[in-house]
């Protein structure tokens, strides 16, 4: 018997969604044979994971606060990928975003006792341009001297990691934790709970702004990449490189200024962690959420708005994923996850054929 | 003070983890099937081998199973790349996911397994008595780092000197043509991603049999299988310049250890000493190396005109026109 694959001519459009929700069906079914496998309840632990993350206000809260940071850095991945750019450097984005977030509040950049309204943008623009720099790093020397982006900002991820470790156990440790001071308030993200008194059901929620600045980035990407010229024409360069020169794109300078956003927005998210979340900077800052994010670009076909959708999915995988042991199960799921999408892809573009030897490929 | 011959001689001992697993990937990468996936392989082989040696108390056994169990995942990046043709770095970037979840699913438990039974260390007896190179190459040295040693050899022999590679090259640059030649292209990338994949599951129970026992979590491999695969461009897809790029990176890896233990430097008081946070700094080294050593290789690359095999990272379909 023989199994080929035939190109499909068009394929019909609800195939790729069909099939998408397919594939994650099954990367759920093998999780739960391969948590079977070692011992534990799969039927338990998903019902665990939807109540622990969608149960009630408070834990859906939670959710999206893990959501946040991933619709930052999956956004900062979709937009890469979508120009065929592998930036595999979201996590070090993310960290060195944080850390120019933090640089802000306790070199102090800004002068001490400063509102809130000028210690927070302070802290978004330090977040942002330090993101940028550890993104356009790798995309300078992709565009100038074709270096590979993929072992580039992956290496700088480790070395970003050091760089935070050398801040929170050295200059800015606090009484010799590996952690710094807590902020003032006036460098915290207003949360939902602050207006506890206003408005009563929003006591306890811990959902913050950064929230909305992922919905605005999101928002304005949608915008940009499919309604303008640098949209058009960055989708050119992903589709067909040698068309986009052949046209007149200045393709490096593409290359650059999207690795420059990319590192922006994984920034931002490193910022709204420090600055919504823990109020502080430390070691363990990111469970991969930069890593989580090319899954999340690669669910999302690239598509911004479908990013916020996967990241809430993702997210509540997260927050509920801490509680299950073994404590590599929810990052073994991902990487199926993963595999199955790429999986639903081929059949999007391939059609199986079982048994009929003649071989007559179909023009495309 | 540092003695270098010991430095050295431990530092072979780590190249030889980096030089298994980019000696697998040269081989996969000049059959034309890019594998991201080292990464996550080393780790299932580092478990895989550390947990049987743990529960048999033999590492002969860990070391075959560690090397199955690296065969067994690059087996499921195969399957995903060449018969369904998907992206290879997207299929190698979701196997690190996989290996290291699974690694990490695995390996629950398994660090206060204690000390296990290692591979025997060697001294070969003429040559570990020649002058400067025989105490750094030959003496207490795991088998495995002779088998690095035998293993860099055979690789450029096998790839550069014989019929079989021949059609390994073959299928790696020119797919149709080998087609048109009756070389089975499919079988052969299979073939060549089992084998990167069988020696990152080497590579990986090396470090847990061998060079530094135990289980960390994801820690063990430390980002090795990456910069394995920088080494790989670096090498310009030679098993050679493999050996000197992964025996140099692992000199660096052991200065970085042993200079943590060196309490002053030319009368200075050493600011790296174990402990001080500027040992950070020190932890950078071998990543920001790997940047520039890509760099230096994509200069060369650029320069000579060589470079990646040519049909690396495209799926081979019979019939369809290479882009």
């Amino acid at each position: 018997m023989i199994v080929r694959l035939e190109p499909r001519g068009e394929p019909p459009v609800w195939l790729s969604p069909l099939l998408t929700v397919i594939a994650l069906i099954v990367a759920l079914a093998i999780g739960a044979v391969v948590l079977g496998f070692v011992g534990g309840d799969p039927v338990r632990a998903y019902l665990h994971i939807l109540d622990a993350a969608f149960g009630d206000i408070g834990v859906l809260s939670d959710t999206l606060v893990k959501a946040t940071p991933l619709i930052l850095t999956g956004l900062a991945c979709a937009l890469a990928f979508r120009m065929r750019l592998w930036n595999i450097g979201a996590e070090g984005q993310f960290l060195l975003g944080a850390w120019g977030a933090s640089a802000v509040v306790l070199f102090p950049l800004v002068p001490d006792g400063a509102p809130a309204i000028v210690v927070i943008p302070a802290m978004m623009v330090g977040g942002a341009l330090a993101g940028a720099l550890w993104g356009v790093i790798p995309g300078v020397l992709r565009a100038r001297l074709g270096v590979n982006e993929i072992i580039t900002t992956l290496m700088l991820n480790y070395v970003a990691l050091a760089w935070i470790q050398f801040w929170v156990f050295g200059p800015w440790s606090e009484g010799g934790f590996q952690q710094t001071a807590t902020f003032p308030k006036e460098a915290w993200l207003p949360r939902l709970t602050d207006f506890g008194k206003q408005v009563p059901a929003f006591g306890g929620l811990t959902t913050h702004l950064g929230l909305v600045f992922a919905l605005i980035a999101a928002a304005v990407l949608a915008v940009v990449v499919s309604r303008t010229r640098w949209g058009y024409e960055m989708r050119l360069i992903g589709d067909n490189a040698r068309a986009a020169r052949y046209a007149g794109v200045d393709i490096a300078k593409y290359v650059i200024v999207v690795f420059a956003i990319s590192g922006a927005l994984a920034g931002l998210a490193g910022m709204s962690e420090v600055s919504g979340v823990v109020h502080r900077l430390q070691d363990r800052i990111s469970p991969g959420y930069g890593f989580t994010a090319i899954i999340i670009a690669y669910l999302a076909r690239f598509g911004p708005w479908r990013v916020v959708f996967a990241s809430v999915l993702f997210g509540a995988l997260i927050l509920a994923g801490r509680e299950i042991q073994p404590s590599g199960v929810p990052a073994m799921i991902q990487g199926v996850i993963l595999f199955c999408l790429i999986a639903a892809e081929a059949l999007v573009r391939y059609r199986i054929v079982i048994g009929r030897r003649a071989a007559t490929s179909v023009p495309t | 003070m540092i003695d270098l011959t010991l430095i050295l001689a431990a530092g072979v001992a780590s190249g030889t983890i980096l030089l298994f697993a980019a000696i697998g990937e040269v081989f996969a990468e000049r059959a034309g099937v890019l594998n991201l996936g080292v990464e996550g392989m080393m780790l299932i082989g580092a478990v895989a081998g550390f947990s049987v040696a743990a529960t048999t108390g033999d590492p002969w056994v860990g070391l075959v199973i560690a090397m199955l169990a690296g065969g067994l995942l690059s087996l499921v990046h195969a399957v995903i790349t060449i018969h369904f043709r998907a992206d290879q770095v997207i299929s190698g970037l979701a196997l690190t996911f996989l290996g290291s979840g699974l690694a990490r699913v695995l390996g629950d438990g398994l660090s206060n397994a204690g000390p296990i039974h290692t591979l025997p260390r060697l001294t070969i007896p003429v040559l570990s008595q020649v002058p400067v190179l025989g105490p750094i190459l030959f003496r207490e040295q795991s088998v495995l780092t002779y088998v690095g040693f035998v293993l860099v050899p055979l690789a450029w022999l096998w790839i550069e000197r014989t019929r079989p590679g021949l059609h390994l090259r073959a299928v790696g640059e020119r797919p149709a043509a080998a087609d048109a030649q009756g070389i089975d292209v499919v079988a052969l990338r299979y073939a060549y991603v089992l084998f990167g994949g069988l020696l990152a599951g080497l590579a990986g129970a090396t470090i847990t049999l061998a060079i530094s026992p135990g289980w960390f979590g994801d820690q063990t491999v430390a980002g090795r299988g990456w910069i394995a695969i920088g080494l790989v461009i670096f090498a310009q897809w030679s098993p050679i310049r493999v050996a000197i790029g992964a025996y140099l990176f692992g000199a660096i890896f052991r200065f970085i250890l042993d200079v943590q233990g060196v309490k002053t430097i030319l009368g200075f008081e050493n600011p790296f000493q174990a402990g001080r946070s500027a040992t950070f700094f020190l932890e950078m080294l071998p990543y920001v190396f790997v940047v520039v050593v890509v760099i230096i290789g994509s200069r060369e690359a650029l320069r000579r005109r060589v470079g990646a095999p040519a049909a690396l990272g495209i799926p081979y379909v019979r019939g369809e026109r290479a882009a």
